[in-house]
This record gives structure tokens, sequence and C-alpha cells, in this order.
């Protein structure tokens, strides 16, 4: 009935900046990568580092409990209230990429609920390195994978390691431990990735989550420019 | 109408949040109640005849230009769970965001003004078919489909059962949808002239009961 009616109305979809009231939104940042490397403890030190300076607030797809978002809250990484947790029916890379109304609608009632928000970080379920985020859901993406799941990873590549706005591979201190050899994941992660860059980083040593945050501040800054 | 607008609004890749739900299928499984293709084929059945018939009615009678708002209360009013409420009124809210990009129309922008956190989900659907200019019948097609493919396409992922055994099923169900489809487009003309009350009520009780458990559970993979 309205098929060739040229539609002046606010857009329904939000990858627009602005919010319906005129005001900036959140520069939206997501996290994915495989189980176990990292991500959930990632955005908690991330959270640490950042929520002296910045309004932020956290989005989870876990995929068949709240536990990341249950983590989140145990380690008071920030009020309740600021942390969401997005139900995936088992596939969440879905949720990130294919079909992202839930995350919309959670980053979106986060804005209304404890805005105004500078930041949010959306973490993905881990799930498989072919997991990429929508450019409608964020405006940025951080693929993180470990040293413990093989230094062959960023030889192997797939969309993740290769085309994510930052790499980050954790867990550094573990190298030794399992033959891991951090020079040739850093040279392959070069290879892949070309110009975009690549932290390599141990949350367990002193300067901790500390690059990834200084990346973050940097899009912050790109973004309210 | 467009035939293909149709498969546009009914294809399972249609992204509304659909993929996170599983119509009642995971918390049968877990009941034991669906094992295989045989006992998903009679839940889907049995929820054809029920709820889908219910949204199906819902969907039609929107198309028709039943107010929204009456058609939202009448299926409040045929929803006893509280959390089935939830979903249906999250999945009418993903819908409305979907649908308000694929087919700008100011009936949707009004609905989404109206019901900023969701109307029930067979409401938004009909309003979605009326500005991609379908008929009550496309529908209440797509509202007796989903009732049925949701919990299918869900059962592959829970019990890895064969993806032909559950399309099996689906088409051996399509009569069944084409029947549920027309005798809801027959009650929502019915309710146009006498009031949404003339919407059927067909309850589930067991859907409703096991919805209400499975909002319960700490570790569940659908939402729903």
């Amino acid at each position: 009935m309205h098929l060739d009616h040229s539609h002046d109305g606010p857009r329904a979809v939000s990858a627009d900046a602005r919010r319906p009231d005129g005001s900036r939104r959140a520069l939206r940042i997501g996290l994915g990568g495989p189980v176990g490397s990292g991500k959930t403890a990632t955005v908690a030190a991330l959270c640490r580092a950042l929520r002296e300076e910045l309004s932020l607030a956290v989005v989870t797809n876990d995929i068949y409990t709240r536990e990341d978002a249950d983590f989140l809250l145990r380690e008071a990484v920030l009020p309740p209230e600021r942390i969401a947790a997005v139900e995936t029916g088992a596939c969440p890379h879905t949720a990130i990429r294919d079909d992202i109304s839930a995350n919309l609608e959670a980053v979106e009632d986060l804005e209304d609920e404890v805005g105004p928000l500078d930041l949010i970080l959306v973490e993905s379920g881990g799930d498989n390195l072919t997991a990429t985020f929508s450019k409608g859901l964020v405006d940025a993406q951080i693929f993180v994978i470990d040293v413990a799941g093989g230094d062959d990873i960023p030889r192997k590549g797939g969309p993740g390691v290769t085309t994510a706005d930052l790499l980050v591979v954790n867990k550094t201190d573990l190298a030794p431990y399992v033959g891991s050899d951090l020079a040739r994941m850093a040279a392959d992660a070069k290879a892949q990735r070309a110009e975009l860059p690549v932290v390599l980083q141990s949350l367990r040593s002193e300067s901790g989550v500390r690059e990834v945050a200084a990346w973050v501040r940097a899009r912050l800054a790109a973004w309210t420019a | 109408m467009s035939r293909a607008a149709l498969l546009v609004l009914a294809d399972g890749r249609f992204p509304a949040g659909g993929h996170a739900h599983s119509g009642g299928a995971e918390a049968a499984v877990k009941a034991g109640r669906i094992t295989g293709a045989a006992s998903l084929e009679t839940f889907c059945r049995g929820r054809l005849h029920t709820a889908g018939l219910v949204a199906a009615s819902l969907a039609a009678a929107a198309v028709l230009g039943a107010d929204p708002a009456e058609l939202d209360a009448a299926a409040d009013a045929r929803t006893p769970s509280p959390a089935l409420r939830v979903a249906a009124r999250k999945l009418g809210r993903q819908l409305t965001r979907a649908a308000r990009a694929t087919w700008p129309s100011d009936e949707l922008d009004a609905l989404a003004r109206r019901f900023p956190k969701g109307a029930h989900q067979p409401v938004v659907l009909g309003l979605v078919a009326r500005a991609a200019a379908l008929e009550p019948v496309d529908a209440a097609h797509c509202a007796a489909y989903e009732s049925v493919s949701g919990p299918a396409s869900a059962t592959v992922r829970l019990l890895s059962l064969d993806p032909f055994d559950a399309t099996g099923v689906l088409a051996r169900l399509a009569p069944d949808v084409d029947r549920v489809a027309d005798q809801a487009v027959e009650a929502a003309r019915r309710a146009i002239d006498e009031g949404v009350d003339a919407l059927p009520a067909g309850s589930a009780p067991l859907l409703e009961i096991g919805a209400e458990a499975h909002a319960a559970w700490a570790v569940r993979l659908f939402a729903s």
C-alpha cells in the first residue's frame, strides 16, 4: 500500500549516528572470537580501564546461559543496569550478523535507560573463526584469539582474523607453556591483515589491556570528532 | 499482491529475531514430548491448530484493518502465559524494526510509536503484510507456517534431527496450514463485523505451562 511512498519519517534502522531525539548515539564496538580466547576477560578489563572517563555499557550474547553477563556482574565491572544479555537460539553469529534485531534493541534500551552513553561493547558468544559483526550493529570490531588455541590461527585467516578492525592475540604469557611462536603469529597476522592493527596482550601482565584501551579511545575520538 | 513480497516476508531468514525462539520445542524436547520426527509432527499439528490458528486470525484481522490496539489486547487475552506474552512482544518489536526498514509505511511508524516495546507479533505481521500490499490470506499463511516452521528448525538443532526429516514434517503439514489460513481469514472477516471477540481462542495448555517452566531455566539454547 505504500510501496512507492517516499518515506520521510525517522529511520527505523539504527546504523545512523543520531538517535531519534537528535543526539549522537554511543559508539558500538563488537568483540568476537573463539570460545575461551578471553573476550569476556578483555571486556571486563576494558570496563575497568575506561569506566572512570567514559559512560559505558555492555551487551553479551551468550550461547546457552547468562554466564558471560553473570561473570561481568560478579566482577562488578559495571553497575548491573549497564549490562544486558541477549539470547541467541544456539547461533551467536546469527545474532551479530544475519539477524541483528535483538542486539539493536538491547543497545537502544541501554541508551534509553542508562544513557547518555559514550561507548557500548557488544560481546559475541564464543563461536568460530568466521564470525563477524554486521555494520548495522557495530561501528568497529575486535577479534580476540589466544596463543593456546594454536599458533597457526593467524596463518589460516578467515573473516574474523583478516577483516576485524583490531586483532587481539591474547594470553601471550602462556606461549612458552603451549609451544606457541609469538613472532610467527605476529608475522602471519601482519601478512593476512596488511595495515590493520594487531595487539599481542596478556591481561596478567602489568600493561594488561592498555593497548586495546588506547585503540578504543582513538576510535571514540574519531567517532565524536 | 506481489507473490515475491510474500516470499520475502515468509522467508525464515527474514531478520526479525525468530531464529532465537523454538516455539515451545525446547521445553517439549526436555520433557520428552518431542523425541523425533513423528512426535515433532504431532507437536506441530497441535500448535498449528491452537496457537497457530489464533496467530493467523490476528494477522488476517490486522490486514483487514482492525484496530491494532484492540487486536493486541485480544492477543493478550488469548495468551495466559506471561513468558509467552513477553516473547510475542519482543518478536513483534523486532519485526516492526525489520519491516519499517524493508516496507516503510505510516502505519508501521504509528505502530512503533503506540507500542515502543512491541505489540504481539501476529498483529505486527498483519500490518507488515498491509505495508507490503499483501492480502489477509497471505498474512494468515505466514503466521500459520511460522507456528510450525519455528519448532521444526529448532528441533533440528536441539535433537540433531535429520533436517530432511524435519522438512518432510513441514511438507506433510502443508495442507493443514492451508486450511488453518482459510479458517483464520473467515474468522478475521467475522471479527471485522462482530468485534475481536469473534476471533478464535484456541489454546494448548502444555505450551503455556512449558513456556513458564522454560523461562525459569538457567541453561537454555532458545529464548522461548
